[in-house]
């Protein structure tokens, strides 16, 4: 087995005995890692795959959680049943802003803006639909949470740290084999030259919108996650660009387009956070943004001085060919 | 539904509409020429408006008298971000771009937040609150000056890319990178003048907004987003396809909430977004890439 | 030690215990720790750094009155629910023995679930939304009005200075903020109006309108077309801002503008910005009692930490963030120990009469929640928000409607 998988099994091993020594908290921190890393890793299926920048993907994690989230809600109907609703719904949604944008030959900053406008359109629209709501917002009933009922995927924190894990290992093995898939190297054909790839003979249209159903319905399954595992759901805060923002932070700062990087940008991002909470609060500087600001800062410096993100750089150095 | 009131809502977002396209002039010229998408864009605004504070609160400096220093100051702003930061991030993927500009944002705003705090500012002029009474027409002064400013910047801008020898240059270079290089034109150059006449435009409209709206650290994003789907509609790089997207972006958005529902007046925007990009990606006025 | 010096050492422990009754144990004398969860940067920073200074000036005042120690532990969700879930659950591991938080109710959902899975008593100083107890939680409580309870108190409020002012005004016009409170406003306004007979008035337009919007010329024409009497609005401060500013430059002076229930005209960035023009706006909100024992205490412990500033233009943010606080040290100190479950059947025991707000005693119900939280109609007089109903609360008389009103 190479280098690179050996580390791969090693951190898979140690991400699933984890919570044998993590506290809460740190259980928490987590999932949210896991959470982003599983939700970028849809995201790059879109951007590093077929080469769509999309900055309007909370749209899909959006119409997930509600899909699932009224089913049980308002039927009672578990998140099994769901998911598949979900999936379904995200994906007619990523056809047709995909056909529009291809059709209509819309790509690169235009298509960006064009999800974005999908999104805030889906944002005020389900702000006006009181049977998911509305502003007021959904609140899914909370239940017992000591035994894990999957059928409900209602449990302990430990139940979804571990659903995020499987989610997350998941989506890489499938990303992997599909890079290595002839629908991986159109895909990356595409990328890189679409006009190229067309004169051979490639249906740019067909992979393309392909690509786009997947991330589609790769990233329902996180707003699925989402619902049962915040239990509510507002328009304003779930369709919000800043939440698409943070999705794209962790590929984007990770690695575009490969396999590791959204992994290794989430957990990098979500500990710098952490980390920097934690050395002003021991500094005493508690001043309300100054957080930010150095968030900001160290953002910044990733991508100036590492315009391939982190995991190619950390690859290198780690003898891990690719 | 009486003819005054749709009168008095239609003369209101039309006005509302020029300053919107102000706002948006400084992004279009920046967009149209050096490409990058600047989603730092409503946060460079917020800067302004606030320097139009503390100049009032300083001096009793009215905004559209402040407008010229800060102009100027962010002039070279502008020019500095572009050579410094943005030059190298041309030939980048959109992504990088897009990410270097919103850690930008990021550090904006917080920094703000801490220098500022989080209470709301603003300006108080005499004639704020006013209004020109016609009949039964009811026009608001200060933003009825703010479109006069709008106006007045773009025929400027619009004299400076026809007339002078720079503007020339820039539009060569927004038209044929390679063939300005070839011609031998310092392009980097270009791209941070250009950088710079652009928040040089959001300083004005930043002055001319701190009259309607009180400035907030988080104010920038919603500008951002309107800038961009205004710019879109009107047509990149064109100074009238800024004010005339922002005119048609105000006066919708006014007639929607009239007849619709004020709370969705925004889907309306990001509708028309939706259809320009579809049916003449080039926006209204823009040229066919 | 093993086993048996252990057991004995209890035993004598016991016995001393058993034979003090009042006194606290030696290594009892602890000091109540409270984790205050709060958004003090982002879109609501200036609402949560509002809440702190409740929360800064609650452990001297504690000290005073009950004799108690608290340390109070603070975090900044930054606005954001993830965040609230993680500060949550970081300050639980940092030994929080109570949490307190956190005004929005997505972000205070998320913080309550953490409580009630680790099992710490999570006390909801400020969020409206009703289903957070109605969750069947067994450790969190609510010392606020829910959004209903809002909408109820502010309606009857009304009616009482209708009646306090001798006026019928026969119409208004309902604008909205499309937010959680605007909405449950506007659900509660439609179910409980028609019973609320002794409410003169019709609603002849209703017109909701986006928090984030920067301008609302359409809005307010269309409200002045509506030739109401007056307006009735729920809103947040900057869209009260934008529309009072709004008003006056389309020339529309109703009898008064009336909020049911919702942030923002009592709020300092509204005197501050709007000066005279913010007088009369009227705010049907939980409230404290200027009168009250406890407010007086509170006030100057505020006045001495924020020298610059007046307690009541934070009554609201600040008066419930400290009460809650109070609650968990009320609870702390019959209790007597920092244990949770202990500390929340306290809590469940509560009986607060001696408060700073308005209303019955702090009692909570099978839900956690506390019923009979009292509204006031505050009126800004003199550039201060002013308790003007209940008489027993009020500080001066209620204006309506307003001087410069004039029938169109």
């Amino acid at each position: 087995m190479s280098r690179a998988g050996i580390g791969l099994a090693a951190l898979t091993t140690l991400l699933v005995a984890f919570p044998a020594f993590a506290g809460p908290y740190a259980l928490s921190v987590a999932t949210l890692i896991l959470y982003f890393a599983y939700t970028g890793q849809a995201w790059n299926v879109m951007m590093g795959f077929a080469g769509q920048l999309s900055l309007g993907h909370s749209l899909y994690v959006g119409v997930g959680a509600y899909a699932a989230g009224a089913l049980f809600f308002h039927y009672g109907i578990g998140p099994w049943v769901g998911l598949w609703l979900a999936m379904a719904l995200c994906v007619a949604f990523g056809l047709v802003i995909g056909f529009l944008a291809f059709r209509f030959g819309i790509s690169g900053v235009y298509f960006a803006l064009l999800t974005i406008a999908f999104a805030e359109f889906t944002r005020i629209g389900f702000d006006h639909l009181d049977w998911l709501g509305g502003p007021g917002g959904m609140f899914l009933r909370v239940a017992q949470r000591d035994v894990w009922d999957l059928a409900n995927f209602r449990g302990p924190p430990l139940m979804y740290y571990y659903a995020m894990l499987f989610l997350t290992v998941a989506a890489f093995l499938l990303c992997f084999f599909l890079l290595r898939s002839k629908a991986g190297y159109y895909w990356q054909a595409i990328r890189e030259n679409e006009e190229a790839a067309q004169a051979l003979g490639i249906n740019t249209f067909r992979w393309k919108m392909a690509a786009v159903a997947l991330s589609a319905a790769m990233t329902s399954v996180s707003g699925v996650f989402f619902a049962f595992y915040y239990n509510n759901l507002f328009p304003e805060q779930i369709f919000h660009i800043s939440r698409s923002i943070e999705i794209i932070l962790g590929p984007v700062i990770g690695g575009v387009g490969t396999l590791f990087g959204p992994i290794l940008g989430a957990a990098v991002l979500t500990l710098l956070s952490d980390g920097i909470t934690d050395l002003l609060a021991a500094l005493g500087w508690e001043i309300p943004g100054i957080k930010q600001v150095f968030y900001g800062i160290v953002l910044l410096a990733v991508v100036m001085f590492l315009p391939h993100g982190i995991w190619p750089a950390v690859s290198r150095r780690l003898g891990f060919h690719k | 539904m009486s003819l005054d009131l749709v009168v008095n809502v239609v003369i209101a977002g039309l006005l509302t509409g020029l300053v919107y396209g102000l706002m948006a002039l400084g992004l279009s010229v920046i967009f149209g020429v050096v490409r990058v998408v600047n989603f730092a864009h409503g946060e460079m605004m917020t800067i302004a408006m606030y320097a139009a504070t503390v100049l009032f609160a300083a001096l009793k400096l009215d905004p559209f008298l402040a407008l010229v220093p800060v102009a100027a100051a962010f002039f070279v702003f502008g020019y500095a971000m572009q050579a410094g930061l943005i030059n190298p991030f041309i030939t980048r993927p959109e992504h990088s771009q897009f990410m270097l500009l919103v850690a930008v944002a990021i550090i904006m705003v917080n920094a703000l937040l801490m220098i500022f705090g989080p209470d709301a500012r603003n300006v108080q002029v005499d004639y704020q609150l006013e209004s020109f009474e016609i009949g039964r027409i009811l026009i608001d002064k200060a933003r009825l000056y703010s479109a006069l400013v709008a106006i007045a910047a773009a025929a400027a801008l619009f004299a400076f890319f026809k007339f002078t020898l720079t503007g020339k240059a820039i539009r060569a270079c927004a038209d044929n990178y390679l063939g300005a290089k070839v011609v031998g034109l310092n392009v980097k150059k270009y791209y941070s003048l250009t950088f710079g006449l652009g928040s040089a435009c959001v300083a004005v409209a930043g002055c001319a907004m701190v009259l309607l709206v009180d400035v907030t650290p988080p104010l920038g994003p919603y500008y951002t987003l309107l800038a961009f789907v205004i710019v879109i509609v009107g047509g990149l790089g064109s100074m009238t396809g800024a004010l005339l997207g922002g005119v048609l972006i105000g006066v919708s958005e006014a007639l929607a909430g009239l007849f619709i529902a004020p709370s969705a007046k925004s889907m309306f925007s990001f509708g028309l977004l939706i259809l320009v990009l579809l049916l003449r990606p080039q926006g209204l006025l823009g040229k066919k890439q | 030690m093993n086993r048996r010096t252990f057991s004995r050492n209890m035993a004598v422990a016991g016995a001393a215990t058993a034979l003090y009754p009042f006194g606290i144990v030696r290594a009892q004398a602890q000091k109540l720790r409270v984790g205050v969860v709060l958004p003090k940067s982002g879109v609501q920073g200036f609402i949560g750094q509002s809440c702190q200074k409740g929360a800064d000036l609650a452990p001297g005042v504690i000290k005073e009155m009950l004799g108690v120690d608290i340390e109070i532990m603070g975090a900044d969700n930054e606005s954001n629910v993830d965040t609230s879930r993680t500060r949550a659950e970081r300050l639980i591991q940092e030994g929080a023995h109570v949490l307190v938080g956190a005004f929005d109710s997505g972000q205070t959902s998320a913080m309550a679930q953490v409580a009630e899975q680790r099992g710490i008593p999570h006390i909801i100083n400020i969020a409206a939304a009703p289903q957070i107890t109605e969750q069947g939680y067994k450790f969190v409580f609510r010392n606020f009005q829910t959004a209903p309870d809002i909408v109820r108190e502010g309606l009857a409020l009304i009616g009482d200075l209708f009646q306090a002012t001798n006026t019928v005004p026969r119409s208004a016009v309902f604008m909205h903020v499309n937010d959680t409170f605007g909405q449950a406003m506007a659900k509660g306004i439609g179910a409980f109006m028609p019973r609320l007979t002794q409410l003169p008035f019709k609603i002849v337009d209703t017109i909701s309108y986006d928090p984030a919007a920067k301008d609302l010329a359409v809005e307010v024409s269309k409200a002045k077309a509506s030739n109401a009497d007056f307006l009735l609005l729920v809103c947040r401060l900057n869209d009260a801002i934008l529309l009072r500013r709004e008003m006056v430059k389309q020339r529309w002076n109703p009898m008064g503008i009336i909020s049911p229930g919702s942030p923002g005209m009592y709020e300092e960035q509204y005197y501050k910005t709007l000066g005279k023009l913010s007088e009369y706006s009227i705010s049907n909100v939980p409230w404290y009692n200027p009168n009250a024992k406890m407010t007086k205490i509170v006030e100057k412990a505020f006045l001495k930490q924020n020298p610059k500033d007046k307690l009541v233009f934070h009554g609201l943010n600040a008066g419930f963030t400290f009460e809650a606080i109070l609650v968990a040290a009320d609870a702390f100190k019959r209790a007597k120990t920092t244990d949770p479950k202990t500390l929340a059947d306290a809590i469940r025991q509560t009986n607060i009469t001696e408060k700073m707000t308005l209303g019955g005693p702090i009692k909570f119900n099978a839900k956690g929640q506390v019923e009979g939280i009292g509204s006031a109609c505050v009126q800004n007089l003199n550039l201060t928000p002013t308790v003007v109903l209940p008489k027993g609360a009020a500080t001066a008389k209620p204006v309506f409607p307003v001087p410069g009103y004039k029938k169109a």
